[in-house]
């Protein structure tokens, strides 16, 4: 029993990135060592696919309709996904005993919040594998390696708004409270994107609404890049509009959580 | 910015509200390098919101809270701090390794891992997950993660309530080696006995307010109180032999009194050469913790109860 206190000499703390990667390693176990999270992940998209997709003769045998409709669910996982762990799950951290404890350790907010980004992202990528595999096995989708490349990179984009928007409510909600409110703003907002009916049976005043929401912008950007049908021209200012809302919304509630908290 | 002479802890006329209760009402408390203090209170006194704001969880709504000079809110003020998780809040999917990598990859100098759960005897444990810990072991844990940093200032917050005569001395053990080092130590509890074990400076609060900031000897006389208990129809009070404070209760066969003295004997002996009419007497050695408890909960109302 001889260690302890050395009076510190002046050392160099660690750095943001070598917090962020210390944050994402340990959140990665956390959520592995739960197993029936990572399989609820995996599973979801993948049941929808065969249940949805794989049935439609009309959809699963036609290339592009294919392809988009697999476009639409994986976009859908991933918001899902992203409203809930994100949310649901910062809503239940907040519950915890240990989540001041390492509000109170020498790092800021950044690395904990990027790396809960970071772990979301690479859960949401393992949902779309079975979901890839299925359709390539399946349906007639196709894609080349550069679209799937293209395809992934654009679901990491896209999933940006979902997540700060899962951190808003997480932050500024009670777990109780804010498992209602992610469902009821995720399945509008999935319909009004087109994520669950294509948006070419919308009337025109539906596909209006339905291309000022994230999901369409999304979904649309998405199919672009699977599979070359140039997305609508507005997507891109609409995803980007509602990514600095809701990242104005998430550090907002962020910062009001710390004032608030008590006991 | 860290020069001997800045105080650790500097807390200057802090006031603290939850909604309607005042947890800290004008708090001032200065505590200087290799200081062991030891913080008394009765459940919602305040301790804990205290060491929030020192810990930079939380902001006071007026006065200033300064960590080694710094704004503890800044996460740089904090390189020096160390402190207890509660023992239930542990991720329960960690192991015990991971969880002291984890805390300590946030610090320049962590100390390594295997030397720490070796130097709290948490070595066997390494590779179990903290769920599977039993309520002393995960104590043992909240401590060592307090010191992975090798910290200047811990702040422990009822380190060892729940534990055994033996998990306790050893944690206590831990404590002292800590300070003998140089380290600076703030530890609430609301056991009068693990702070005469191991504080020089006892700081009582309760509702709020400091009640008293002295060295331990002086609290200890302060509350090593007996109490008499009297009914007499004169008035009775500090004019008799070594009365500290008292209390009367108004009733018709003669106002009740609580006396409290440091020496009974004097104060019974003064009374009955005074003259003074009085009957029921009674003599009741108080015992520390009910003196203690006497002194902070006077007047006690409910609102206060904030944990």
């Amino acid at each position: 029993m001889t260690t302890t206190t050395a009076p510190s000499v002046h050392l160099r703390t660690p750095g943001p990135v070598a917090l962020t990667w210390l944050h994402l390693k340990y959140q990665f176990l956390e959520t592995v060592r739960v197993p029936i999270a990572v399989l609820g992940n995996l599973l979801f998209p993948a049941l929808a696919m065969f249940f949805f997709v794989v049935p439609q003769e009309e959809v699963g045998g036609n290339p592009v309709a294919a392809t988009m409709a697999v476009a639409s669910l994986g976009l859908f996982a991933i918001c899902s996904a992203s409203l809930f762990t994100y949310g649901l799950g910062v809503a239940e951290d907040r519950q915890l005993p240990f989540d001041p404890f390492l509000r109170s350790l020498p790092a800021g907010p950044a690395p904990r919040m990027i790396a809960r980004i970071l772990n979301g992202g690479i859960f949401s990528l393992f949902g779309l594998v079975p979901l890839i595999g299925i359709a390539w096995l399946f349906t007639e989708a196709t894609v080349s390696w550069s679209e799937l490349l293209a395809g992934v990179g654009t679901v990491l984009v896209v999933s940006v708004p979902f997540v700060l928007l899962g951190i808003g409510i997480g932050y500024s909600l009670t777990a109780k409270a804010a498992l209602p409110v992610v469902q009821v703003i995720l399945f509008p907002l999935a319909f009004a994107g087109g994520l669950f009916l294509p948006p070419m049976m919308f009337p025109d005043w539906l596909n209006t609404i339905s291309e000022l929401t994230p999901t369409r912008a999304g979904r649309d950007l998405l199919v672009q890049a699977l599979t070359g049908e140039p997305a609508y021209g507005m997507a891109w200012p609409v995803l980007i509009g509602w990514t600095a809302l809701f990242a104005a919304l998430a550090v907002g509630a962020y910062r009001r959580d710390e004032g608030r908290r008590f006991r | 910015m860290t020069d001997q002479d800045t105080p650790v802890v500097e807390v200057t006329g802090v006031t603290r509200r939850f909604g309607k209760v005042v947890a800290l009402d004008d708090v001032t408390l200065t505590i200087g390098g290799g200081e062991l203090v030891g913080m008394l209170g009765p459940n919602g006194a305040g301790k804990s919101t205290l060491l929030s704001l020192v810990s930079g969880q939380r902001t006071p709504d007026t006065g200033t809270v300064r960590l080694f000079g710094g704004n503890p809110r800044d996460a740089r003020s904090r390189t020096s701090l160390g402190l207890t998780p509660q023992e239930t809040g542990l991720p329960a999917t960690l192991k015990v390794r991971e969880v002291v990598d984890f805390v300590g990859g946030h610090y320049p100098d962590p100390v390594p891992t295997g030397e720490l759960l070796e130097q709290f005897g948490l070595a066997d444990l390494a590779g179990r997950q903290t769920g599977a810990m039993s309520g002393g072991q995960k104590r043992r844990l909240a401590v060592a993660l307090a010191l992975v940093g090798r910290p200047r200032v811990v702040l422990l917050d009822e380190p060892t309530t729940g534990l055994d005569v033996g998990a306790r001395q050893s944690l206590w053990a831990a404590i002292r080696e800590y300070h003998a080092a140089g380290g600076t130590v703030l530890l609430t509890s609301h056991y009068l006995e693990e702070v005469q074990a191991l504080a020089e400076r006892v700081v009582v609060i309760d509702q709020g307010v400091v009640r008293a900031d002295d060295r331990l000897d002086d609290v200890l006389q302060r509350v090593a109180l007996r109490r008499v208990v009297v009914r007499s129809s004169a008035p009775l009070g500090e004019s008799l032999a070594g009365v500290v404070r008292f209390e009367r209760e108004r009733e018709s066969r003669g106002d009740r009194y609580e006396l409290f003295t440091p020496d009974a004997d004097a104060l019974v002996r003064d009374l009955v050469t005074s003259g003074l009419p009085f009957h029921d007497l009674e003599i009741r050695g108080a015992s520390l913790e009910e003196a203690f408890e006497q002194m902070v909960a006077r007047d006690a109302d409910p609102q206060g109860a904030l944990r």
